[in-house]
């Protein structure tokens, strides 16, 4: 019983995680909360849908399609709302993030025509494993490696390549890394990309997982996900990783333990937990005051 | 005339504003933190939801007056505040901003669980005790208040954190202590704006007071020019009555409000009235009277 939670908790975290870079990663370049990331996971998830119950195709290929729409959409929210308040207030592009994640909720309803789950057909034929005393179906296996496989590259992206290195620079500091002339305005949009496209791939691998997406699935998860980043330590990659599946099994774990009517307060209660023990998350450097 | 009268004396659009003016008391609480103070607050809208439960069981059940369960649903708000500040406060910028949201969260799930609240059903039955006359007196005294406030040495005190808070420290300022003070007063106003809500809509269901309700009322304070009394009071008016002047583009409306939110904050980043102050405005003007000669 306890493992086989443990599996559900990881497979779930493991979604959790693929979002929650994508929030991480902005805030260590730019300190931005990028609220409408859920939204590009939405979309990304829609996405998928269509690929899946209109073309036809393979899921690989609707979750390389759901990838390749959230790319260009998430490079140009940073364009649009983000890249002219980067020098004004803190507050700023967080209602201005607000606004784009409203704006995109409001526009997927339309299109779709009403706010109700829309069901996401099976992909796959589900055949259920058993591995001693856990019991793996194919979908929690695709998520388990399509996840590793994706934070496998990005950490492979952001230590070995020459934009990774631009991106560690330009979080470390901003201005210097300008002033050695990397092109700041281009890792941002590449940090962007990145993170839309785990996010994309995350929608396609919950709709999957759940069978049931719906124009306003971006909040909830987006808003979990983002304390996933911040429990992990926000601005550190595998702080989002840890943090996601520390949320994913605490949530499964909580929901399998009687408190299933406070299954959605579980992440919000270990975030303030974590936050007043160690206040920059599990693995982020502590804060220094300077004069 | 005849068309004003009408649009005046409908109980529709008597409904609209006095909405308004409970959410301006929310507002400005809002604005004593995070325009003043400088301290995020994403989860305001928890602190409206322990005002107005608290003073619609009391309404209901200890059948006591109406202003006093009012004043009872601030008075929770803030202690809820202070139990949330003491710890919390100590943490800086975002990472405050969100255990605030984390807690309004909670708020709501717990209010779901609670038997004594109706859990997800809502809470029905409360009495209708506001009117459009009680909250603008309630407005006129929490405006005057603020004013007080701000030009007081409290009020300085708290402008001095949210400028610099190692500097305020240095001048003999507690900054903990300034922060939870400020706090318990914004969280104060959240809850009696709460009690208003509450006795206005005979009916209370945890689902209003989300995440999203939360960053409306920053977006009030926001748009209309953090730090800015009459900014919030802009701010507050124009995106309360937005969706009603937007009734005519039907289901696009909330795009378009998406829409606008970015637009005006690319354009004004600093709201619409940033940093503009009644006070300072009235002696300006005293000023420049003195000045002309007579």
């Amino acid at each position: 019983m306890f493992w086989q939670q443990l599996v559900n908790g990881v497979t779930l975290g493991s979604t959790y995680a693929l979002i929650a870079l994508g929030y991480t990663m902005v805030y260590g370049i730019i300190q931005l909360i990028n609220f409408a990331h859920g939204e590009v996971y939405m979309i990304g998830a829609f996405a998928g849908l269509i690929m899946v119950t209109v073309y036809k195709v393979n899921f690989i290929i609707a979750i390389l399609v759901a990838m390749l729409v959230c790319v260009p959409l998430a490079i140009l929210i940073e364009r649009i709302a983000y890249r002219p308040l980067r020098k004004s207030t803190r507050l700023a592009p967080l209602i201005s993030a607000l606004g784009v994640s409203i704006f995109l909720q409001t526009l997927v309803t339309l299109i779709k025509g009403g706010p109700n789950p829309l069901a996401f057909p099976q992909v796959i034929q589900d055949t259920v494993y058993v591995l001693g005393p856990v019991r793996f179906s194919t979908v929690q296996v695709i998520i388990l490696v399509m996840a590793s496989l994706l934070m496998v590259f990005l950490q492979f992206t952001v230590k070995y390549t020459k934009i990774g290195k631009a991106m560690r620079a330009t979080s470390e500091d901003y201005e210097a890394a300008s002033l050695m002339g990397i092109n700041v305005n281009r890792v941002v949009s590449f940090t962007f990309a990145v993170g839309a496209a785990l996010a994309g791939a995350g929608g396609v691998l919950v709709g999957m997982y759940f069978n049931s997406i719906h124009p306003f699935m971006g909040v909830s998860v987006g808003l979990k996900s983002f304390c996933a980043a911040v429990v992990g330590g926000i601005g550190s990659i595998p702080g989002a990783m840890l943090g996601g599946i520390f949320l994913g099994i605490a949530e499964v774990m909580g929901v399998a333990a009687g408190f299933d009517t406070y299954k959605e307060a579980i992440a919000f209660g270990l975030l303030i937990v974590v936050l007043l023990f160690k206040p920059t998350g599990l693995l982020g450097l502590p804060i220094q005051r300077k004069v | 005339m005849e068309a004003v009268v009408s649009v005046l004396s409908n109980p529709y659009y008597i409904q609209v504003v006095t909405m308004m003016g409970i959410f301006l008391i929310a507002a400005l609480g809002l604005h004593l933190i995070t325009g003043v103070t400088g301290q995020f607050s994403f989860g305001h809208a928890a602190f409206l939801s322990i005002g107005a439960y608290s003073s619609a069981l009391m309404t209901i059940h200890l059948h006591t007056p109406f202003l006093l369960n009012m004043l009872a649903g601030g008075l929770m708000a803030a202690l809820w505040g202070i139990i949330l500040g003491f710890p919390s406060l100590r943490l800086t910028g975002d990472y405050l901003g969100i255990t605030t949201l984390g807690f309004g969260e909670i708020v709501r799930v717990v209010f779901i669980n609670m038997k004594i609240t109706g859990g997800a059903g809502g809470l029905g039955g409360i009495p209708r005790e506001t009117n459009i006359l009680l909250v603008y007196v309630v407005v006129a005294l929490t405006i005057w208040g603020l004013c007080r406030i701000q030009n007081s040495r409290f009020g300085r005190a708290l402008a001095a954190i949210r400028e610099d808070e190692i500097a305020a420290e240095s001048m003999g300022i507690n900054p903990l202590l300034y922060k939870i003070k400020g706090f318990a007063l914004g969280t104060f106003f959240a809850g009696i704006s709460g009690a208003l809500f509450a006795h206005l809509m005979q009916y209370l269901n945890p689902a209003d007071f989300g995440f999203a309700k939360s960053f409306e009322i920053l977006n009030y304070v926001v748009l209309g020019g953090l730090g800015s009394i009459p900014g919030t009071i802009l701010g507050t008016a124009v995106l309360s009555l937005a969706p009603e002047f937007l009734r005519f583009v039907k289901e696009y409306r909330m795009l378009i409000y998406g829409g606008l939110m970015v637009l005006m904050m690319i354009f004004r980043p600093y709201g619409l009235l940033g940093g503009v102050d009644f006070v300072q405005l009235y002696k300006k003007l005293k000023a420049r009277r003195k000045a002309r000669p007579t």
